[in-house]
């Protein structure tokens, strides 16, 4: 008996799939709108990413291509792990390439490289309510929701610029999808906003607060900003060290005792792509 | 202007076994334009308690008590508030001070409320303060910390401020110098003749005497008085 | 700023010639509310004319903050009707009206001032953006436009500009009372419920308050329904009293004749026990 024939196929039993399937498909239908679901336990804590399981386990099929990110890294330990669990437990083919990959898996970044149609973006989630830093209440929240009052949310960034001279929200920067419903993009930085108006189909799962939305392709999602204070998603004007990007989000690297640093891309596989094509190109 | 007529006052004090205290019974009279009428009668006869319903401040139970066409004993409180406004002021004995408010704007206040502009009501204000005797440096204080006769002229400048069509004095001459007094008379004399009626109060009989083109006993309408 | 400053324009209430408005801002008509065999309030009715100030007196257990609250929407009666002048729509039953309009009026054409600021302030928002809320829940998006409104709601309200983005728990009592009212008034409501506006302040501080109050209420020609169980608070502020007692009104009037010329035996009871100083 192999190691997959010990588990159902991605771990999840087929009707706990179907319950989060049909959530989500609801989630795609109302844009932006977080669905409640019946969240299971998963055999890593919350925090680590038990939402963005659940969804990927429900969408993957036996002939996906899973890609797993963490801060936009192949390589750290909650994107090996979470890549390993599915590679046991479904015995799908992993990859780091974004281009490859049919389904991806996310916490904090969106990859660099545009996505395309057909492929899925599974975002980790460990807040999903955007109102909740100003009101509490999830009866309130829900019903400024339903009643699409959203002044509260101007006011977090009215004092942003009151206390910083400017929207210091540097993640989980809240966006307005189809001109309804507001949403927590994630703590994904707010570089990467304008990149969710994409072909691909992008889902939230948050595990401990039982919530999935979603985003569906070529959906139109507007930063929230002021008219005198307008969105921008701008980052430092560095270039990566390794591949020497300028248009790509980085990472500061301590590399020694003595505080020297570094920036290099946070997407280590748009790094490497751009390094090899390099390479190439010189050897060429 | 105003007419009183057939107008009954008493007090149940319902917390004092119920007792009833009759004041006044019929009591009628009437105050054309230009006219100074004086209550009189001694201590307790009525006449605050007469001059206070002629204000609204008191219910009457009995009669018609009709200032420019309202009667105040039928009155609902809004037209009692509009006839206060436009139509009817009153000087009490004593300033009933609003806390912080400077003097001057104590003074100007009924005029703001008939929609003056700022600047002039407070123009006028400014000019009946100084009219009385009041200071310049105390217009910016507030009369919480003034002396009584201080406080009665705030008090007349205020109730002189707007021209009303009827006036209530209460002892507008009470606790005042020669000067003042004078003042005073003078700003009742100048009411009467562009056409007030008013209705006083005047313990000071050479004042009521000067003012005053008539006197009605208010123990007339005592209510043992047959 | 004082009393005579922000009474520049003209008054709202009563214009010259048209003293009388054509219909009430609100009207009440048999609202009582119970819990079970207990009585909140029982059958009251009144009208409030627009720019007229109401005070709801009474002591602790009276109804008048039950009242309030069935007034404001807060509580739903169990019979009676609450009418409010709808702008353009005339006069329309709060209790048929759908909640996201109830909703949308209590955060424009109403405001709540809480007898503890705590439950009417978002603390941990600085006082501009408490002042801001109101303004961007209706749409305001313009940064510099809305910090413009906020620091001229502070300055009427005697809280100095530097303090704009400050949060209130840094603040006095008496100045997040303040800011709560600033922060309610800055849409121009045309009704204002008031539940103990004083309570729970020191007796200066109070009298600033009221002061504030009564040149905000005569300058802007606000309508407001104020409940409280100071009398002094009455006096300054409400053009009419209703006294309230077990539940029921015992009497209504005018103001400075309910206070001086009491009928009811319980209004006798409260006027007479206030201390003179």
């Amino acid at each position: 008996m192999t190691e997959t024939d010990q588990y159902n196929f991605a771990y999840l039993d087929e009707h706990t799939k179907r319950m989060i399937r049909r959530a989500l498909l609801k989630a795609l239908a109302i844009p932006g709108y977080q669905v409640p679901f019946a969240s299971r336990e998963m055999p890593m804590p919350y925090g680590w990413g038990t939402g963005g399981v659940q969804v990927t386990a429900s969408v993957l099929t036996p002939n996906d291509s899973l890609k797993v990110i963490d801060q936009g890294a192949d390589d750290t330990t909650n994107a090996v792990s979470i890549r390993r669990f599915f590679q046991k437990t479904a015995g799908v083919s992993t990859t780091t390439r974004t281009t490859e990959a049919s389904v991806i898996q996310t916490r904090h970044r969106i990859p660099e490289d545009p996505l395309r149609e057909g492929q899925i973006l599974v975002y980790q989630v460990p807040i999903p309510e955007p109102l909740r830093f100003l009101e509490p209440r999830e009866t309130e929240t829900r019903k400024m929701h339903a009643l699409e009052e959203y002044g509260l949310m101007h006011v977090k960034l009215y004092e942003d610029i009151a206390r910083h001279g400017e929207i210091a929200t540097a993640y989980a920067y809240p966006v307005k999808v189809e001109g309804r419903y507001v949403m927590d993009p994630s703590p994904i930085p707010k570089f990467d906003n304008p990149k969710m108006e994409m072909a691909a189909i992008q889902l939230f799962g948050a595990g401990r607060e039982q919530r999935i939305y979603a985003v569906p392709p070529h959906t139109r999602v507007v930063s929230l900003d002021f008219e005198d204070h307008p969105f921008e998603a701008r980052k430092g004007g560095l270039s990566c060290a390794l591949c020497g990007s300028e248009e790509s989000y980085l990472d500061e690297v301590i590399v020694d005792d003595a505080g020297g640093r570094m920036f290099v891309c946070s997407d280590t596989d748009h790094c490497e792509g751009r390094r090899s094509q390099a390479c190439t190109e010189a050897e060429g | 202007m105003i007419e009183i007529e057939g107008v009954a006052k008493r007090f149940t004090l319902h917390n004092q076994g119920g007792a009833v205290i009759e004041v006044l019974r019929e009591a009628t009279l009437s105050v054309a334009p230009g006219e100074c009428v004086a209550l009189t009668g001694a201590s307790g006869a009525g006449k605050s308690t007469l001059m206070r319903m002629v204000y609204g401040n008191y219910l009457a139970h009995a009669g018609r008590i009709v200032v420019g066409g309202v009667d105040l004993v039928r009155a609902a409180p809004f037209e009692v508030v509009a006839l206060r406004r436009r139509t009817l002021g009153y000087v009490s004995q004593f300033l009933r001070v609003v806390p912080r408010v400077p003097t001057r704007a104590v003074v100007a206040e009924p005029l703001l409320a008939l929609g003056w502009p700022g600047e002039r009501a407070r123009e006028r204000a400014e000019a009946l303060l100084a009219r009385l005797n009041i200071p310049a440096p105390l217009w910016e204080l507030s009369p919480t910390t003034f002396s009584g006769g201080e406080q009665q002229r705030v008090n007349i400048a205020r109730g002189f401020a707007h021209d009303y069509p009827a006036l209530l004095l209460d002892e507008p001459t009470a606790s005042l110098d020669p000067v003042n007094r004078e003042v005073v008379l003078s700003l009742i004399e100048a009411a009467k003749a562009r056409g007030a009626a008013i209705l006083g109060i005047f313990h000071d009989a050479e004042a009521r005497a000067r003012v005053c083109d008539r006197e009605v006993d208010v123990s007339d309408f005592a209510s043992g008085a047959g | 700023m004082s009393a005579q400053d922000c009474c520049e324009e003209p008054c709202r209430h009563f214009p010259e010639d048209a003293w009388r408005p054509e219909a009430p801002l609100l009207a009440v008509r048999g609202v009582s509310k119970s819990w079970g065999a207990r009585i909140g309030c029982a059958d009251v009715s009144f009208e409030l004319w627009p720019g007229e100030v109401i005070g709801i007196v009474g002591e602790s257990g009276s109804g008048k903050s039950t009242l309030l609250n069935c007034l404001a929407g807060h509580l739903a009666p169990d019979v009676g009707e609450i009418l409010f002048d709808m702008r353009g729509a005339g006069l329309v039953d709060m209790r048929r009206m759908a909640e996201p309009e109830r909703r949308r009026l209590a955060r424009t054409d109403w405001a709540f001032v809480h007898q503890n600021p705590r439950d009417g302030l978002r603390m941990g928002v600085s006082a501009g953006g408490n002042v801001g809320e109101r303004l961007m829940a209706v749409g305001a998006r313009h940064y510099a436009a809305i910090r413009g409104q906020a620091l001229d709601w502070l300055d009427r309200v005697e809280i100095a500009a530097d303090r704009i983005d400050d949060r209130p728990a840094s603040f006095s009592g008496g100045m997040q009372q303040r800011l709560q009212i600033a922060r309610n008034l800055v849409t121009g409501p045309r009704l204002v419920f008031m539940d103990e506006p004083t309570g729970g302040l020191d007796v200066s501080v109070q009298a600033r308050l009221l002061d504030l109050m009564r040149g905000l209420v005569r300058g802007m020609g606000l309508s407001a329904i104020v409940v409280t169980h100071d009398l002094a608070v009455v006096r300054l502020l409400a053009d009419r009293l209703i006294v309230m007692k077990g539940g029921r009104v015992v009497e209504a009037g005018l103001t400075d004749q309910v206070l001086d010329d009491p009928q009811h035996a319980y209004t006798q009871l409260l006027v007479s026990s206030v201390l003179q100083v």
